[in-house]
């Protein structure tokens, strides 16, 4: 069980307000992301929730219970951290071990679960071994070995695959996924990067200057966005924006369309502009288009076959139905 | 060529550093020698380097006159005991400063550093009476007491700096593990601060194996250690250099030895932080 639910919490360093007023309900088993570029207080935000740092004003409960002023230890909830966090003079054996040992768990009980968990997460051949004798991506799984021997409420990540290596990072973005479809635990997990959000989340959380921009699943931001910086912060590529007088003819200030809602032509379209940069990735392109009149730059993504190169004259047609509308304050029109 | 000139100048560096140790050493080693003379030989003129008649009998009459190993005892029990209260009390107050600081614990550890800066026997006289008043003069404990508290500023900012160097986020994730602030302190502090809690004890017994100033003027008779040993041959029997050279030597032996095997550690810790 790990039902979380934040209340008018505030955090303030001195006299600089990190956290305004904020209210958030995380339901038992759900994966909650909570993301944003760097200094919007997601960290802050999860160290609030573990209770390594205490509360301005406001109040959390864990489970119904309030844990406002319950030290970290006692909150049942699992922490694993960028940087790992392993204890260097453990091996991986007495790493794992270590928060039962803390919960005084008879031996056998521990040797158990210890060995349960390596073999979930395939550490069963290097229990003796010291953290420093282990790749990233097994330092990470034993970060994670850590956490879910103690069957915690919930588990908090902080941002846990920045230190990793492309490759290793969707791997074990896979893994974590699975972990919770299996454990089905409450799990919040802070992270910038918006594509770990999508492809992880049952609920993003985003965030800017400490303050909840929208709350919704991945797909209700990507369709909905609720104003310009959410808009712009979740999909990739960015979402295009147009103001002034295309803008207008729609009745609002601001349009946004997705670089995915763009069809080329050679011949024909609303707009044209001229190729700055194609990026082929081969499954997809991504055209950097100038001199469209619209923005500096239109981003467009099209089919992997499509061969425009650099400095071809080329037409946009926008999809009408997908175009998204926002007021002079950045706030979506209905 | 760039490879000989630069062999040619290791050579050079390695004669000047051998030359530079060399006269660092040659006083100790000269005492060392001074205690195999005879009375006669030592006060020879031209002075006699390795051929005179070595001998035995200065330590034997040193150990006859006076107790070594009461003064020995003495020592290990003082520098001993002062290192290690001072350690007991320095750990917590380390861990407070390199984890939870405040807006002046800066301030503090400078405020702390500065009364090393004070001439100790400025405050000879008030101890001195307080030792009086309290029974404590020419007392080991005392003496520990003394020498804990005049070395407590360099063992907290010893300390500090080793566990400045310990990243937060593992105590952290201690805590998160269900460790109370002692099973942090105990399993996942000490643990990976050993090697600087090492070199910062075996500073401190140095420091307080050689301290003169206080153990000469507060003891007496009883509980005077090795520096106390040594001087009883300086004032009253000064011509007597070798029986001198012998007290010295079998004083400084101890901790010489102790440096000796230990100079890795210790040349690790006085650098530590400083070379990344």
């Amino acid at each position: 069980m790990g039902r979380i639910v934040l209340e008018k919490v505030t955090k303030r360093f001195g006299e600089v307000e990190v956290i305004p007023p904020l209210d958030l309900t995380i339901e038992d088993g759900e994966f909650a992301v909570f993301v944003g570029p760097s200094g919007c207080g997601k960290s802050t935000l999860l160290r609030l929730i573990a209770g390594l740092e205490d509360v301005s004003s406001g109040n959390i409960a864990i489970d119904g219970q309030d844990a406002t002023s319950t030290p970290p230890a006692k909150r049942g909830l699992a922490m694993v951290f960028q940087s790992y966090a392993l204890y260097p003079h453990m091996s991986v054996r007495k790493n794992i071990a270590f928060p039962l040992k803390m919960a005084k768990l008879d031996q056998a009980e521990i040797d158990k679960r210890v060995n349960g968990a390596a073999s979930v997460l395939n550490l069963s051949d290097y229990l003796d071994r010291r953290p420093g004798q282990l790749s990233g991506g097994q330092r990470q799984r034993v970060a994670i070995g850590r956490a879910i021997v103690r069957e915690p409420a919930a588990f908090l990540f902080d941002e846990p695959l920045s230190n990793l290596d492309a490759a290793l990072r969707v791997g074990m973005r896979l893994e974590i996924s699975e972990l919770h479809k299996r454990l089905e635990t409450t799990m919040i997990y802070v992270t910038h990067d918006q594509v770990e959000a999508m492809t992880m989340a049952d609920k993003i959380v985003v965030l800017r200057a400490g303050n909840i921009e929208q709350v919704g699943s991945p797909l209700e931001l990507y369709h909905s966005p609720r104003n310009i910086f959410v808009a712009g912060f979740i999909g990739s590529p960015r979402m295009n924006f147009i103001e002034g007088d295309v803008a207008a003819k729609y009745g609002a200030h601001t349009i946004g369309i997705r670089p995915e809602h763009i069809a080329v032509s050679e011949s024909e379209g609303t707009w044209s502009g001229t190729v700055g940069v194609a990026e082929h990735l081969g499954s997809d392109t991504f055209f950097h288009v100038h001199q469209t009149g619209l923005a500096e730059t239109m981003t467009i993504r099209a089919d992997g076959e499509v061969g425009f190169r650099h400095g071809d004259r080329i037409h946009l047609t926008p999809r009408e139905d997908v175009i998204h509308k926002f007021d002079a304050k950045g706030l979506r029109i209905a | 060529m760039a490879r000989a000139v630069t062999s040619r100048r290791k050579t050079i560096n390695t004669a000047l550093a051998w030359g530079v140790g060399l006269i660092i050493f040659f006083p100790i080693l000269w005492t060392i020698l001074t205690s195999f003379k005879t009375e006669g030989d030592a006060i020879a003129y031209p002075p006699k380097f390795l051929f005179f008649d070595w001998t035995l009998e200065n330590y034997s009459v040193v150990q006859e006159r006076s107790d070594y190993m009461r003064y020995l005892w003495n020592s290990v029990i003082i520098a001993g005991g002062s290192t290690l209260l001072g350690i007991i009390i320095a750990v917590p107050a380390a861990w407070s400063m390199a984890f939870v600081p405040s807006k002046r614990t800066k301030d503090i550890l400078m405020w702390m550093l500065s009364t090393k800066m004070l001439p100790a026997v400025g405050v000879l006289y008030p101890i001195y009476l307080m030792f009086i008043k309290l029974g404590l003069l020419d007392t080991r404990i005392g003496l520990v007491i003394v020498l804990m508290l005049i070395n407590l500023p360099i063992i907290v900012w010893m300390l500090y700096t080793y566990f400045k160097e310990i990243p937060g986020e593992i105590l952290e994730a201690a805590r998160m593990d269900g460790a109370t602030l002692k099973e942090e302190i105990l399993h996942v502090l000490t643990p990976m601060a050993v090697p600087g809690i090492a070199s910062t004890i075996l500073l401190n017994v140095i420091l307080a194996w050689n301290e003169a100033f206080w153990t000469l003027n507060l003891t007496a008779a009883k509980a005077g250690p090795l520096t106390a040993f040594i001087a009883s041959y300086s004032s009253p029997e000064g011509l007597f250099y070798a029986k001198l050279s012998a007290a010295s030597t079998m004083a400084i032996a101890p901790i010489l030895i102790l440096g000796w095997f230990s100079q890795k550690q210790l040349v690790r810790g006085l650098t530590f932080g400083a070379v990344k």
